[in-house]
């Protein structure tokens, strides 16, 4: 019996028992749709966070912070001077490996004001016009400050949409974009021109949501009410970002620190560094420059540390590794019902068939034959299962979303479904291997006379 | 060479620690172009033989050798293999597979040997005709009368040009109108130069053919053979008022 034929015996015997065999696919049927779903959850996930691990900065984005004085070096404590723009420039020129580095001296406690309306931002740091790239920010209308305004100490600032949306009114709510360039703010009571603004930061599926309920009309009724800042997963990365305020460092420096220390004393640290290296295969050798330069700088004390995205990296790539396995188990499981399924239908319709066995074999059937017809006879049901899965599994997905709505689009891949099919196969196989030995090994004469 | 030859076969079965000797040496052979019936009450052993002839079954004892191989000594994939080419099987119930179009039953056998395509149909279709049922290729067996399945079952026992046919009470099922005209059928196949075998247990059908051969007791009992009394094999047919064509071995 060659395979061709073997492939049409199979399909006729199905197609003889469409109903059956359409209750016997809806097992594969699921566990190929719920195999493809998870996946697709999984891969929007793994987006979410890749996207959401690009706005922060990338992998190449290394902060220094400080640190408390270790213990061998507490005797020195008042000696330690901290983070200063003194830093930046021995970095600038010591450390090559170092593709560019911004201050970030923060204040805190900041807080905006427009009027009656006030906004405490995220962050409301002093930096460089280099912020801009460091920290992966468009500016949408307006301009960044540049080093004349830095040099100058203007009061000149950049702000996130967030602190828009707060002091002038966000689009949705106003209905049209409102752009507060050449506006006047208060910032912790000194007045400050808005220069410019970033755009919107948001995930794929946050812009999604935003552009589908554009066009409906909003509900104005009751009062307004804040969310608070929690958040899950990947927008809440974007809602901090939304809510940055930058002036130049030295604005920050003479407005807000220059009097206004422990005890009136001026404030020259710098809240942290950020930096970019060359490559994040370089990052090791870059951070040891860096430490040199900086025990200098700091007078050999150890008052800071490294703040780097492989942490987060990982997180995310444990986080993607747990999900898949805990889908792809199961999916798996599911799957592995289905192929239960196919067995045991297998097993009655060889029961049912003992005599027609009995035949094929007088007339010739080898053991091997009727082996191969049993196995491609249930591959065919999996296999058909596995294709209808496919198809179901888009609006599975579909489903999923209006069910549970997340942060992240799923993404349905071409090898996702490829190894659902394959999967599908398998199963096929391996849920006719016990029918078929038992089919293969039945005696002729027997079932010649079976009733 | 004979076509078949069997020598002291035996077949033994256990049944609760006793042994029953369903065959008990029997030695026979069978000529090419031979017509002949086995015959013999219920429980005597002929279908027994009959299996084992049919490569159904293997002896227990004692060699068989069917057109030079031994049956005695191989494997059941040879075994499955020598079912498919070399011996045809007619059963009293038909045994046509009921989901297949006649052509379709008819073609089963031609499945196992990779006869492909085109040449599977025109073979098929040349055995339908040899049986007068060319016309009734698309039907169902179901949609058929008894009498016409078995015809069926004949063309389809013939499609791979057997070197014997089997036929296993095959009028155990019809009337004895349709039943006659299957025997017609095998009395015809046979002067056609083919070797056919009939097992049954009915002397009226077993006289047909010259050569009969009872079995009792597992035993050959008794033996009828033209060849004894210096006729020729195909002496039966002389009454039939048919041409005699030289049996294979003897001109």
């Amino acid at each position: 019996m060659n395979f061709g034929d073997a492939i049409i015996v199979g399909i006729k015997e199905i197609w003889a028992h469409k109903f059956r065999s359409l209750l016997t696919m809806l097992g594969i049927i699921l566990g190929v749709s719920s195999l493809v779903a998870m996946s697709a959850l999984v891969k929007g996930m793994e987006n979410g966070l890749k996207e959401a691990l690009i706005a922060i900065g990338g992998l190449e984005k290394v902060r220094v912070e400080d640190q408390d004085i270790p213990a061998y070096q507490a005797h020195m404590a008042d000696q330690a001077v901290g983070s200063t723009v003194n830093d930046i420039y021995a970095l600038q020129q010591n450390a090559p490996l170092i593709r560019m580095i911004t201050p970030d001296m923060r204040l805190n406690r900041g807080y905006m004001t427009k009027g009656n309306k006030v906004f405490s931002p995220w962050v409301l740091t002093g930096t460089t016009p280099d912020a801009i790239e460091m920290n992966q920010h468009v500016v949408a209308y307006g301009r960044m400050f540049n080093q004349v305004d830095d040099d100058r100490a203007s009061a000149v600032c950049v702000i996130g949409s967030a602190a828009r949306d707060e002091l002038f009114g966000s689009p949705e709510d106003v209905g049209k974009e409102i752009i507060p360039i050449g506006e006047l703010v208060n910032i912790n009571g000194q007045p400050f021109t808005i220069i410019g603004m970033f755009q919107r930061y948001e995930s794929e599926q946050e812009r999604k949501v935003r552009e589908a309920e554009k066009d409906k009309p909003r509900d104005l009724t009751g009062p307004r009410r804040s969310r608070g800042w929690s958040g899950g997963g990947g927008s809440f990365v974007y809602r901090l970002k939304n809510s940055t305020v930058y002036i130049p460092l030295n604005t920050m420096w003479i407005r807000f620190r220059s009097a206004s220390g422990a005890n009136n004393i001026p404030d020259p640290r710098l809240s942290g560094l950020n930096m970019k290296v060359n490559g994040i295969e370089e990052l090791e050798p870059a951070l040891q420059q860096v430490r040199n330069v900086l025990m200098v700088t700091h007078k050999g004390i150890e008052d800071f540390s490294f703040r780097t995205q492989e942490d987060w990296a990982e997180q995310i790539t444990a986080a993607i590794h747990n999900s898949r396995l805990s889908g792809g188990i199961i999916a798996a499981i599911s799957l592995i019902v289905g192929g239960i399924g196919i067995m045991n239908i297998m097993l009655a319709s060889i029961t049912e068939r003992i005599r027609e066995i009995g035949i094929r074999k007088a007339i010739g059937a080898t053991n091997w034959s009727v082996f191969i017809q049993i196995i491609v006879e249930s591959t065919v049901i999996a296999l058909i299962g596995g294709l209808a899965g496919l198809v179901t599994s888009v609006g599975f997905v579909q489903l999923l979303v209006v069910i549970s709505p997340t942060d992240n689009t799923p993404v349905i891949t071409v090898p996702a479904l490829f190894l659902a099919f394959l999967f599908s196969g398998l199963v096929g196989v391996l849920a006719g291997l016990i029918p078929a030995l038992k089919a293969a090994r039945l005696d002729p004469i027997e079932s010649l006379r079976y009733e | 060479m004979a076509l078949v030859e069997i020598r002291n076969v035996c077949k033994f079965y256990h049944l609760g620690g006793e042994e029953i000797r369903a065959l008990d040496g029997i030695t026979l052979d069978i000529e090419a172009g031979e017509f002949l019936s086995i015959i013999g009450p219920s429980g005597s052993g002929k279908s027994t033989l009959m299996h084992i002839l049919g490569c159904l079954d293997t002896p227990t004892q004692g060699s068989y050798q069917l057109d030079g191989v031994l049956i005695h000594e191989a494997s059941t994939r040879q075994l499955a293999a020598i079912r498919n080419q070399k011996i045809g099987f007619v059963f009293q119930f038909f045994n046509l597979l009921p989901k297949l179009n006649v052509l379709q039953n008819v073609e089963l056998p031609m499945i196992y040997s990779n006869v492909g395509g085109r040449d599977r149909r025109e073979r098929a279709m040349a055995a339908l005709k040899l049986v007068d049922l060319e016309n009734r290729s698309k039907h169902r067996p179901s949609q058929l009368s008894g009498g016409q399945q078995q015809r069926v079952a004949i063309a389809r026992a013939l499609v791979n040009q057997p070197k014997i046919v089997f036929a296993d009470e095959p009028t155990g099922n019809l009337d004895s109108n349709t039943g006659a005209a299957i025997l017609d059928l095998f009395r015809r196949l046979s002067t056609e130069g083919r070797t056919i075998a009939l097992v049954t247990h009915d002397p009226s059908i077993a006289s047909i053919t010259p050569r009969r051969i009872e079995i009792r007791d597992g035993k050959v009992s008794n033996e009828v053979d033209p060849r004894l009394a210096g006729l020729s094999p195909k002496f039966g047919h002389l009454t039939a008022g048919q041409g005699i064509p030289p049996a294979a071995g003897e001109a």
